[in-house]
């Protein structure tokens, strides 16, 4: 049922004409893609999912597309111009996936490889199995996404970047600085005013 | 299906029934109340002028820079969450692989405090 | 009667009979007690500022929500000719609907909960993160200059303070060493309430708690005085009825979440006798009251905040202090060997 709405509202990411709703049904999308995670058995995961893309991912894609007016009759008059290498793309990434699945087989020992690597999930929940992995036996991925993350926030930095001249900032130290000669304090009782 | 998986039964049966509340509430009222639109009502507001110009225009860049950065520190708790379950576990190691990972991070976060990103003019 | 019944009816709808029925019993005392929680907060605003507050309906005003509510609920819900009718009718709903949904997890007493899932602290952060969405949906819906502004600023707002919440809730959970709510709950046996151990992470909470949801000081998205209303400024009737009763329904959550975190939940404050006699739903209502007092205190309290100040508690002082407490806490719980779930 996850899966069907899954891919419907993957359909309807693509076919809506307004932007926005297409945001609405990609994040119907990760929901369901959520719901599948959970009906697998990794609750972390599905609950990363909300949090990171739900909650992150498709906030900065909302304001993306809210705040771009596209207009959607110009789109519609592009679709043909592109649909040629459109379709090109497409096909190729076909084949090629074709071509996979045909070749597909798992290693031989790759059941034997699963089973060791992953602590018995009647001991742990899964949380705990992914915190044993992750931080020990997979410590160099995990730093190279620590690193994929700094290198995200210095180029959205470098990119967005703007600073707007004449601006007057706040200053804290003056404010807390003021004394008793240019300030007046009244202790007024309750129910009297000044 | 593990038993475990069954506790999510209940959250599904919840949201609907949330869902269903809400839904209820606003369709009981639009048939409770009188309605009658008129240009003057649907019009946005605008403190009694008439509104000029489309509303969804372009703004401030900086809205999505906060965004971005939110996403990469989001990123950054959804790392932290199993390690602060399973610290006890995996020891000294996995304790010095987190200062690192967050050391990395904290040099990203001290480079946008001094390039002012985190100003707000 | 479950064994009467059991011939009667299959037991799979059995149980989902039995869950609906737990869930209305949610459900439903929520609704009345978010309407009274209006109530409250006119009651003790008008006491801070030496007024009496609502005592005109009913005796002491009690019936006043009642009234309130039945005035909204057959006022016209007028939908502005420019705006996006579907979207613009889903965000009231998502706001409400969010709001009550996260009780799901939340234990009452001991065992008293409907979905006791192992990851329930990430599933409370997860809706808490949605919530932003109903705002902006309202705000860009609208298609008005006020709801639209108020929409972006609260959407920003929300997100900078749900970075720090994170981060609090990691520290917590490192104490606690599991995703269970339940089991924060219990570890607070051992520890006691964590609230002792990390009493600053404990204002950053409650600060966060007060962004959230968008209450004085942090309300810019409704700053009457310049946004007339913020994003709910082109709603009326019913639909703008769910978004107040939402942020209410928010207000409780947030403080239920306080109380468990940091409050021990539904556990007496000392386990001796004539604290444990009391049941843990009350100490738990007890507690959920103490901090919803303190979100009206405020109000009464202090100014709004503005735009740049917020910010920059938001992502210069909370950010790196959390941190800080975060690798602080870790590492001391790795020092003294305290660490929940050690060996293994």
């Amino acid at each position: 049922m996850f899966a069907a709405v899954l891919v419907a509202s993957g359909v309807m990411v693509i076919s809506s004409r307004n932007p926005v709703h297409s945001v609405l049904f990609l994040i119907l999308a990760f929901f369901n893609a959520a719901g599948l995670f959970l009906l697998l058995g990794a609750e972390f995961l599905a609950m990363s999912l909300v949090i990171v893309y739900v909650g992150a991912v498709a906030v900065l894609f909302l304001f993306v597309v809210m705040m771009l007016d596209i207009n959607t009759a110009e789109l519609k008059d592009g679709i043909l111009q592109y649909l040629p290498t459109g379709a090109v793309i497409g096909i190729l990434l076909l084949v090629e996936l074709v071509a996979l699945f045909g070749s597909w087989g798992f290693a031989p020992d790759v059941e034997a490889i699963i089973q060791s690597q992953t602590p018995p999930i009647a001991q742990a929940t899964n949380t705990e199995a992914l915190g044993m992995l992750i931080y020990t036996k997979y410590v160099f991925l995990f730093q190279a996404s620590g690193l994929i993350l700094l290198v995200a926030m210095v180029g959205s930095i470098l990119l967005t970047l703007r600073r707007r001249e004449g601006v007057r900032h706040q200053k804290i130290a003056d404010q807390v600085a003021r004394t008793t000669e240019t300030v007046k304090l009244h202790k007024v009782q309750t129910g009297r005013g000044i | 299906m593990e038993p475990w998986q069954l506790e999510y039964a209940p959250i599904l049966i919840f949201f609907a029934i949330a869902g269903g509340v809400a839904v209820a509430a606003l369709g009981a009222s639009w048939l409770a109340g009188r309605q009658k639109p008129d240009s003057e009502k649907g019009a946005p507001y605008e403190c009694g002028f008439d509104p000029f110009g489309d509303t969804r225009s372009k703004f401030d860049v900086r809205f999505y820079l906060v965004s971005i950065l939110f996403i990469i520190f989001d990123l950054e708790v959804a790392f932290l969450f199993p390690w602060a379950v399973t610290l006890g576990k995996i020891g000294l190691f996995g304790f010095w692989s987190m200062i690192v990972f967050l050391a990395v991070l904290t040099v990203g976060f001290i480079y946008e405090w001094r390039k002012g990103a985190l100003e707000w003019e | 009667m479950v064994e009467l019944l059991d011939g009667v009816i299959p037991p799979l709808l059995w149980r989902v009979l039995l869950i609906v029925l737990e869930v209305l019993a949610i459900v439903l005392p929520m609704l009345g007690i978010v309407a009274y929680l209006t109530y409250a907060e006119r009651k003790v605003i008008g006491a801070i500022q030496l007024r009496k507050g609502p005592n005109v309906v009913g005796a002491f005003g009690l019936l006043q929500p009642l009234a309130d509510g039945l005035k909204l609920f057959t006022k016209e819900m007028i939908i502005p000719t420019q705006a996006n009718r579907g979207v613009f009718l889903l965000a009231p709903v998502l706001t409400f609907g969010l709001a009550l949904a996260a009780w799901a997890v939340v234990p009452f007493d001991e065992g008293w909960v409907v979905a006791d899932i192992n990851v329930g602290v990430l599933y409370l952060f997860a809706i808490s993160s949605l919530g932003v969405y109903g705002i902006i949906m309202s705000g860009w819906a609208s298609n008005s200059r006020y709801a639209f502004l108020g929409g972006l600023r609260s959407a920003a707002q929300m997100v900078s303070y749900e970075v720090s919440m994170g981060f609090v809730l990691v520290s917590v959970l490192l104490m606690a060493g599991s995703l269970n709510i339940s089991k924060v709950v219990e570890a607070q046996k051992e520890w006691g309430w964590f609230i002792v151990w990390q009493l600053p992470m404990f204002v950053v909470f409650v600060i966060s708690a007060l962004a959230e949801t968008n209450r004085v000081p942090f309300d810019l998205p409704e700053a009457e005085a310049e946004l007339v209303a913020g994003y709910n400024v082109e709603y009326s009737g019913m639909a703008f009825g769910m978004f107040f009763l939402g942020e209410y329904a928010n207000m409780i959550l947030m403080s239920g979440m306080t109380s468990i975190l940091f409050l021990g939940g539904w556990l007496p404050p000392l386990s001796i006798a004539p604290f444990t006699w009391v049941p843990g739903i009350i100490w738990f209502a007890l507690k959920i009251s103490a901090i919803l007092f303190f979100f009206l205190w405020a109000r009464a309290t202090f100014p709004r905040y503005r735009y740049d100040q917020l910010m920059r508690l938001g992502w210069k002082i909370f950010l790196p202090f959390t941190l800080l407490w975060l690798v602080l806490v870790a590492g001391a719980l790795e020092l003294t060997g305290k660490l929940p779930n050690m060996g293994g």
